[in-house]
């Protein structure tokens, strides 16, 4: 860790490892991830990527090592106990309710109500509804109907939502796995241009990729795993695609 | 070496912007959605134009059929209002018929024997009460299957079926059970001004549903679960907790039924629900509900149910033998289907198989 950074990384984990009985799906792993910092993760098939995101994001008990957050040792025994503190995972398959509308999708589970006429409980459609536009709106993405299922929307868009859940509830740490994987081009440019913003914001994002452009389109560093151990780190500005894939490969 | 640096020129014009809804397609969606009540319209049109043209008498405008097709309807509608969350769920509850048939047995032995002890009203309360809560039971036991021994709703819920009707049977001595209760009597027959006391009991519960289903977290929360119940779990909704009340429930509606049955003919009947089972998923489906779960609502439901009323209501009153009955009705649902197909394949919503 040379960073010249100085300020506390938001996210830290250090000396992370995960066994599954004999197998070393993690070894002796460490990074950290300042506010405001996209780091790429990068690795072949099987290099231990997801496991670090499940470990990191509370589905996984790690074997041995520690996660800092903000300097805090801290640890989780559920996702929802990660989510908590601020971390949320955007996973490829997006999480949403496709019948539902932006509002209620970023509501799930956490509705807001009212009381109508003074004592009936009725959701407060209208809160979930000008809130999702307010949130929208900081990520750049003017939605006037709100009240569609997010069915209508591009992927791109509905990756967006996703996001925008996350920002809504405050997450500090975004981990994205693969959320340009099943985007065409022009929707997978505005995903980046989402990631642009929450760095704009001073959020932490760690970002999953098979896709070496995309990475060097939004990244600040990336870290290579191989094998379930830390084949390099780089920042961006000092590398290139060839040294990152002889990273991967182990060249 | 071509890589993109991580420059911001491009930000403002590559962000994400909404798409602001083809008016065409919202248009021929509400329609879609709305299909059930334009059945509904169509029919009666339909009848009313061969009632005319073969008897020269009015259909609808006759205040008799409409009071004999709303009440037709009452037992049918109240399986299918709890139909209609378990379907949007993405579940189906076979066993509504049999513990409506187990309820209405109940319903007429508890009143007959609170009768005997307590004023005729209040026996007549607690009949209902009685039919309401015993029907809960096997409500709970559905859900507990489905929900924590992950039992599918379909077999789950068609043990159910086997065992309530077993039940019902075995309560009521394999015979029908009469009240003797005149409180009861009124309540099942009586009327207030024209309208039937069971409509008015029926279309206040279906207005308490309409709510649960539409303003409720509850009501959300069984959407989502029927879209995505992945979603619904990371979310942080207690699906398992869900899924148990949302059997109780549907298993208290068909209670309602029961005790209903058992007041319109005072007694009570293990048989009493037996056909009205495919009646009322049939009502959920033409009223625009996917069997694959997420959509549906409770006017839809109640569209679909007078579509079914109409239809067996009216073939009789036109003379058409009444076997007709099935076969339109059974039409009616497969056009339904077919239509909300089409509509999902042309609002490019994806499809789940």
């Amino acid at each position: 860790m040379n960073s010249s950074d100085q300020t506390t990384p938001l996210l830290e984990v250090r000396h992370l490892s995960k066994h599954f009985g004999a197998v070393q799906a993690l070894n002796d792993f460490s990074m950290a991830v300042r506010p405001g910092e996209v780091v790429a993760l990068a690795g072949d098939n099987g290099a231990g990527k997801t496991t670090l995101i499940k470990a990191i994001s509370g589905v996984f008990q790690p074997t041995a090592g520690e996660i800092l957050l903000r300097g805090q040792p801290v640890t989780f025994a559920t996702p929802q106990e990660a989510r908590e503190k601020g971390i949320e995972t955007i996973y490829q398959d997006l999480a949403l309710a496709d019948n539902l509308s932006i509002g209620a999708n970023i509501f799930l589970g956490r509705e807001p109500t009212r009381k109508a006429f003074g004592f009936l409980p009725v959701l407060d459609r209208k809160a979930m509804a000008v809130a999702a536009k307010q949130t929208m709106g900081r990520l750049d993405f003017h939605v006037s109907r709100l009240d569609a299922p997010v069915s209508n929307f591009s992927g791109g868009q509905r990756q967006a939502v996703a996001i925008g859940r996350a920002v809504y509830w405050d997450a500090q740490i975004l981990i994205m796995d693969e959320p340009t994987a099943a985007l065409g081009v022009p929707e997978q440019r505005k995903v980046i241009s989402l990631i642009h913003q929450l760095k704009a914001q001073g959020r932490g994002v760690i970002f999953i990729s098979h896709n070496l452009q995309d990475i060097f389109a939004v990244s600040d560093r990336i870290v290579v795993l191989r094998r379930g151990v830390q084949a390099g780190e780089r920042k961006i500005s000092e590398t290139n695609h060839d040294e990152v894939v002889k990273l991967m490969v182990g060249g | 070496m071509t890589s993109t640096s991580p420059t911001q020129k491009s930000e403002a014009h590559v962000a994400p912007q909404a798409d602001h809804g083809d008016p065409a397609r919202t248009w021929l969606g509400r329609i879609a959605e709305g299909r059930a009540w334009l059945f509904l319209a169509g029919l009666i049109i339909c009848f009313e134009v061969w009632s005319r043209l073969s008897f020269g008498a009015t259909f609808v405008l006759n205040p008799f059929n409409v009071q004999s097709i709303a009440i037709f309807a009452v037992a049918p509608l109240l399986l299918a209002t709890g139909q209609t969350f378990v379907i949007i769920s993405g579940g189906i509850d076979l066993s509504l018929g049999f513990i409506m048939g187990l309820a209405a047995v109940v319903a007429a032995h508890a009143t007959n024997m609170a009768g005997a002890a307590i004023p005729l009203p209040l026996a007549m309360l607690a009949g209902i009460l009685a039919a309401v809560l015993v029907a809960g039971v096997p409500g709970i036991i559905n859900g507990l299957l489905i929900s924590r021994l992950r039992i599918p709703p379909f077999i789950g819920t068609l043990g159910m079926f086997g065992v309530a009707r077993g039940a019902a049977y075995l309560l009521a001595g394999g015979t029908t059970v009469p009240v003797q209760n005149s409180w009861f009597a009124l309540l099942g027959n009586g009327k207030f001004h024209g309208v039937p006391y069971l409509v008015m009991i029926t279309a206040i519960f279906v207005v308490v549903m309409h709510y649960i289903l539409s303003q409720t977290r509850f009501g959300q929360h069984n959407y989502a679960i029927g879209a995505n119940v992945q979603a619904a779990r990371r979310a942080g909704i207690d699906i398992r907790g869900h899924i148990l009340r949302l059997y109780v429930l549907s298993a208290m509606c068909a209670g309602l039924g029961g005790a209903l049955y058992a007041a319109r003919f005072t007694a009570g009947a293990a048989q009493a629900g037996e056909p009205l089972l495919l009646d009322s998923v049939a009502a959920v489906v033409i009223g625009g509900a996917s069997l694959f779960g997420g959509s549906g609502t409770i006017f839809g439901t109640v569209a679909g149910a007078l579509v079914i009323a109409v239809i067996q209501y009216g073939l009789v009153f036109v003379n058409v033998e009444p076997f007709w009955q099935f076969i339109a009705v059974g039409l009616v649902i497969i056009i339904s289907v077919l239509i909300d197909q089409a509509q999902r394949r042309f609002s490019g919503a994806r499809q789940d198989e």
